[in-house]
This record gives structure tokens, sequence and C-alpha cells, in this order.
């Protein structure tokens, strides 16, 4: 196999490593963002809950 | 046209539905993104023969070039989805154009530096001011600033509608991209692919650059639906649909 890539190793496999690394982000950085989306509406919907009734433990807001 | 076709674009446009649609799409589109990638930058890397001029230094043509139409491909589609949001204020289409920012932006990033490292060895400057390169610079500055001016409002809907504005105006730097290279006298090369007419490249060459260009847009589907995903769960928070959401995950954990 062709790794040296003649003289232009260096271009060509950084090229390669740059569209590797952005696309791996941006393929991950929407998944987190919809966990996190869901945990801040777990925690408002428990911050609600115990407004409307005073004194009932919550277990949602002890969670971080 | 079978009447069928408006009545299932209609029911997309329903958040849970499209949240639903874009989940069950999502997988395949990017398991099949990846596998076409892979078999494309093999058959690119290893298979199709050197440039009698460019050496291996062109191999990053199967990156650059697919990389390059999808910052020019994401923006027509944002365009689209940015009108269709602002003339009939369907929530989903603006939406689609707001998420659609982000991924053009990762393109329009890859085709900057991969070019950049193709420029290197080729012209030997890793940058000019040339017409090509300036605009698809340009380019990546309008995307962020769509991404930018849709996170700075306080109401998310009216970020929206602002930002896909910005989407209509900026249109008009995507001409200017594609046809750059015929306009003014650049050092970047004019296109060696066309849609009219013969292909100024070998077919060794061709399908894994066309094979590439197919994983790059199934890619491009993948990340705006996981995206749009995260987009509901956020700005639908107060319906009972994502209510129900939460309570079935919940129940799965």
């Amino acid at each position: 196999m062709n790794l040296a890539m003649g003289a232009y190793g260096f271009y060509v496999w950084t090229a390669v490593a740059v569209f590797f690394i952005v696309l791996l982000i941006d393929t991950l950085a929407p998944l987190a963002r919809r966990r996190r989306n869901l945990r801040e509406l777990r925690a408002r919907i428990a911050r609600q809950e115990n407004r409307r009734r005073p004194g009932t433990p919550s277990n949602h807001e002890s969670q971080p | 046209m079978a009447n069928w076709v408006p009545l299932w674009l209609h029911r997309l446009g329903s958040p849970p539905v499209f949240y639903r649609f874009a989940g069950a799409v999502r997988p395949w589109a990017l398991g099949l993104a990846i596998a076409l990638g892979a078999v494309a930058l093999y058959a690119g890397l290893f298979v199709a023969p050197a440039d009698y001029q460019q050496g291996d230094a062109y191999r990053i043509i199967f990156i650059h070039v697919p990389s390059a139409w999808m910052s020019l491909f994401i923006y027509g589609a944002m365009t689209l989805a940015a009108f269709v949001g602002l003339v009939w204020r369907i929530k989903i289409a603006e939406t689609v154009a707001m998420e659609s920012a982000p991924v053009g932006a990762a393109f329009t990033f890859i085709t900057l530096v991969t070019g950049s490292l193709w420029g290197k060895p080729m012209w030997g400057t890793w940058w000019t001011w040339d017409a090509r390169l300036t605009s698809e610079l340009v380019l990546l500055f309008i995307y962020l600033g769509i991404v930018g001016l849709y996170h700075s409002f306080e109401d998310r809907r009216q970020g929206a509608r602002a930002a896909c504005f910005l989407v209509l105006v900026g249109a008009v730097n995507v001409p200017i991209v594609h046809f750059s290279v015929n306009w003014w006298n650049t050092l970047h090369q004019g296109s060696t692919v066309r849609l009219v007419g013969p292909s100024h490249i070998e077919a060794s060459m061709l399908w894994p650059l066309l094979t590439m260009m197919a994983a790059t847009k199934l890619y491009y589907i993948a990340s705006l639906f996981a995206r749009v995903r995260a987009d509901l769960v956020a700005s639908e928070g107060g319906k009972a649909w994502v209510r129900e959401l939460l309570a079935r995950e919940d129940g799965a954990a």
C-alpha cells in the first residue's frame, strides 16, 4: 500500500485526519446536546412539580 | 402528482412526526455514509492511479471536492428551508435551516483546510487572496454568522426568523463561489467534473469522487437529523409529546 503518497504523505494524511476529526466532532456534538437538553427539561419538570406540591421530596433535583 | 406526497410532507411538518422520522432515518443514513465513504476513500487513496502532474498530492481531491460541493449544496438546502419557513411559517422548516448551518460550516472549514494543504505543495503557498478562496472564506463567515444570530436571541423562534433572513441575503454568495473560477482569473483550477458534457477526469478517479459525494450527502442527512432532534427537545420542551418522550425514556432507563 502506498502509505508514503510519494513525497506528499504529510499533506494527504493531514487532510484525511482533518476530515475525520471535524466530522467526528460534528457527529458527537448533537447527540450530547440532545441528552443535555433532556436532562435540563427533566430538572425543569421536577422544579415545577416541587412548586406545585411543596415539601414533596424530588428524586430528580438531587441529580447533578 | 399523486396526492400522498403533499400529504406526507404536510404530516412531516409536525414536530413529533419529524422527530420520530429523523430518529428512524438517521442510523441508516450514517451507516450507509460510512460504508460508501470507506469504499470511496480506499479506492481514491490506494486504487486510483497517481496524477501525471500532481503525483499523489491530487488524492486530496477525494476529500476536498466533495466537501466543497457540500458547502454549497447545504447552503442551497438551507436557503430552500429558510424560504419555506419564512413564507409559510412552518417551524420545522426554520429548524432544518438553522441546524443545517453548523454542518455547512464544518464542510466549508474542511474545504478551506484541505485546500490549503493541497495549495502548499502545488502552488507553493498555504493561502492566497484569490477569488475562489476568498469567496469560500466569506461563505464560512456567513455560516458562522447564521449560527451566531440564531443563538443570540432569548426567544428561539425570533432568532430563527432573523437568521433565516440572513440565510436568504447570504445566498448571493453561492453563485459567486461557484462561478468565481470563470469570472475572475484565479489560481484555483476550474471545474473538472461537469454535469453537462464530458468530465475531464479518468473513470478510475471519477467513480470514487462520485461515491464520496453520495457519502457526504448521506452524512449531511444523518447530522442534520441528529441536530434537529436535539433542537426540538429544547424548543418543544413545554409540549406534551416531549414530556411523553421523557417519561418513556425514564421508563426504559
